[in-house]
């Protein structure tokens, strides 16, 4: 395989040079494969990397998985003390409050795209575009604190009553409001993947041809149907690829998260209960656990979040492939 | 033989004299608890003794303990003792030497901050969710003339496995049977109730910020912060203030029936002044030391910070070792030796 592709570019290189210099294209060739032989390298790294990093946390957890089997994935008593660890709360922490952040990012993030691609003048959009890509370059324990010290206290006093007291019947908005917990976590992280969002997403926009707009707009077509039927759908697959790099930014969101979502190892219904998350588990408890089966729990806690990351990306992928696919059936 | 020591030493020295004249390093990690005071001990040592350069990384204890367990440094720290199985696991002896002592503060958020008291039951009952009402009977009692509100109490707990916490356990394992058999003791427990703030800074900022909560933070950390802070009731019957001066008074009170090996727990200790909900933190070395010279430089190093170094304790919140405890350290610091020979030289 790989000396057939070598071959392969020496045979081209030879085609496209006259016969008559032989040695320049030895030469050129020469290069060619040592650049290919680089890149080839800086492919495999990454690979090995994830396949290292697999095989590490898959020899770590196994006294965890030994001792547990499945029961560590359908139980939820986290006792350290006892050694009975069970993952149901923090794969749940972690999927919801991930879930959470994408229904309050993406409307704003994609809306954000929107108004900065097609509507905005001229004079607003590098100011705008340049703090948006500031905002995604703030430290997380920056929001962390902003957390703590101004959303939690804003959430308990206004936000949770009021939603208490109108959306109450809802099992979601039930409970005492502390501020901190699986709401504030949310909204956190919502704040966090906007940026993120906002910006591949104004890309892809941008890079929507001239040309689908101006056959929208000849066709009689208004400003929200050019928008929504030209360009969105033009670039749908590229809006969907940036929901997913903030799907994986929330998905393991460690420090920010930590701080304000309570950090409680319970399933809870409502927004208002305090929880927790896989990532924030490992950074809670990994540097003072002390006995191996603790440890090595921890360590499949983290073979979990790779798993559960994979699984939720793969889908996406297969998602936004179908949807490809459809798109295209339509088209022929 | 203290001339034969004194020659034996003057052999050494001389012959290591070129070699000496190169720094001997000496690393060290665990707990992240003491690091203020280890690393300005360790800086102020370099003028003691200019060739021993210590380094430490404050990992966390559990670190600590599987460093030192594995010999990867040269000593480790802890704020827990290790437990018997750990001890065995060990490929040595490994000695435990105190070091400071730090104590657990109750904090709290009510209006007008009172100086509020607590007994042993009604903290361990807070913590297990039985006493859920600031204005609950027991609490009202303890606290006659303050008018506490009803309002419920917010729990708040560390959500990072800790000293702080291991300190805090212990002492609820202590004086609540329910909580031993219910909760036990760890770096990290399976909370009944409240909610988990990472560090001390994230359960003081959420007390801070959620009115009718509860929570106990590091007595250092409480001092800087002007945070309010309970008293509590000691084994002699007494409530006590937690300040540096009453958690010394913790370990003066345990010293008459101090285990040779410090591997004990200080929390509700007898002593009239005593402040219950306080511990050691130790070091970790080995009692056969496997290198000469890093070995002197370590029980040189261990002899001074419990006699000089024990000065500066207190300007960083640390309370000091009372001294029958340094007596009792000192017999143990002479213990160290290299191949049999201590390595202590003649005081």
């Amino acid at each position: 395989m790989a000396s057939s592709a070598v071959h392969g570019v020496g045979t081209a290189a030879g085609l496209s040079l006259p016969p008559a210099v032989p040695t320049r294209a030895a030469h050129r060739n020469l290069g060619d494969r040592l650049f290919r032989l680089l890149l080839r390298a800086a492919g495999a790294t990454v690979l090995l990397l994830v396949v290292g990093l697999a095989v590490e946390m898959i020899v770590g957890a196994m006294p965890a998985l030994r001792a547990f089997g499945w029961r560590f994935l359908v139980t939820s008593v986290w006792d350290p003390v006892a050694e009975h660890f069970g993952a149901v709360p923090f794969v749940y922490g972690t999927l919801l409050s991930s879930l959470l952040a994408l229904l309050i990012a993406v409307p704003l993030g994609v809306g954000a795209a929107i108004y900065l691609a097609e509507l905005a003048p001229g004079w607003v959009r590098p100011p705008v575009a340049f703090l948006v890509e500031l905002v995604a370059a703030v430290p997380s324990v920056v929001y962390g604190l902003w957390g703590i010290f101004v959303l939690a206290p804003l959430l308990r006093t206004w936000v949770q009553p009021a939603l208490g007291k109108t959306l109450g019947f809802l099992p979601l908005f039930q409970g005492p409001p502390y501020g901190v917990g699986m709401l504030a976590a949310g909204i956190v992280l919502a704040i966090m993947v906007v940026p993120f969002i906002t910006a591949v997403s104004r890309e892809v926009l941008l890079a929507v041809p001239n040309s689908q707009r101006e056959a929208a707009l000849a066709l009689g077509a208004t400003r929200w149907e050019t928008t929504r039927l030209a360009v969105l759908r033009y670039g749908r697959s590229g809006i969907i690829g940036a929901i997913l790099l903030g799907l994986g930014r929330a998905l393991g969101e460690t420090m920010a998260v930590t701080m304000v979502i309570g950090n409680r190892p319970e399933v809870a219904l409502s927004l208002f209960a305090p929880g927790y998350t896989m990532a924030s588990v490992i950074a809670n408890e990994f540097t003072e656990a002390t006995s191996d089966l603790y440890l090595s729990a921890l360590i499949e806690i983290g073979l979990l979040l790779l798993v559960v990351t994979v699984a939720v990306n793969a889908l996406a992928r297969l998602l936004v492939w179908s949807v490809g696919g459809a798109v295209k059936a339509v088209r022929e | 033989m203290k001339t034969w020591i004194a020659a034996l030493a003057l052999l050494v020295t001389g012959s290591l004299a070129p070699a000496a004249a190169a720094q001997t390093l000496i690393n060290g990690a665990g707990a992240t608890f003491p690091y203020p005071i280890y690393s300005k001990w360790f800086d102020a040592y370099t003028r003691v003794d200019p060739e021993a350069r210590f380094n430490y990384q404050s990992i966390g204890s559990g670190g600590g303990i599987k460093q030192i367990s594995s010999r990867t440094v040269d000593f480790g720290a802890t704020d827990g003792p290790m437990t018997d199985e750990q001890l065995k696991q060990a490929p040595g002896e490994l000695l435990h030497i105190p070091t400071v002592l730090g104590a657990d503060v109750v904090t709290y958020n009510l209006p007008g901050s009172p100086k509020l008291r607590f007994t042993p039951d009604i903290i361990a009952d807070i913590f297990l969710g039985k006493i859920t009402k600031w204005n609950d009977a027991r609490l009202t009692a303890a606290n006659p003339g303050v008018g506490l509100p009803d309002q419920p109490i917010v729990v708040v707990h560390r959500s990072d496995g800790s000293g702080t916490t291991y300190i805090w356990v212990d002492y609820l394992s202590k004086v609540s049977a329910e909580w031993q058999q219910k909760v036990g003791k760890g770096t990290s427990v399976n909370w009944p109730v409240g909610l988990g703030g990472k560090g001390n800074e994230g359960v003081a900022g959420q007390v801070k910020n959620t009115p009718g909560a509860l929570g106990y933070v590091e007595l250092a950390y409480a001092a800087t912060n002007k945070l309010p802070v309970g008293l509590v009731r000691n084994a002699a019957g007494r409530f006590i203030e937690p300040t540096i001066e009453s958690t010394t008074a913790a370990a003066a009170g345990a010293a008459r029936n101090m285990p040779a090996d410090f591997r004990v727990s200080l929390t509700n200790p007898p002593g009239d002044d005593a402040y219950p909900i306080a511990s050691f933190t130790w070091l970790l070395v080995y009692r056969e030391q496997p290198d000469q010279a890093k070995g002197r430089a370590i029980v040189n190093f261990l002899w001074w910070m419990s006699h000089e170094g024990q000065k500066s304790a207190a300007d960083l919140l640390y309370a000091p070792l009372p001294p029958q405890v340094v007596k009792q350290i000192e017999a143990r610091i002479k213990e160290i030796n290299y191949q049999g020979k201590p390595l202590l030289a003649a005081r």
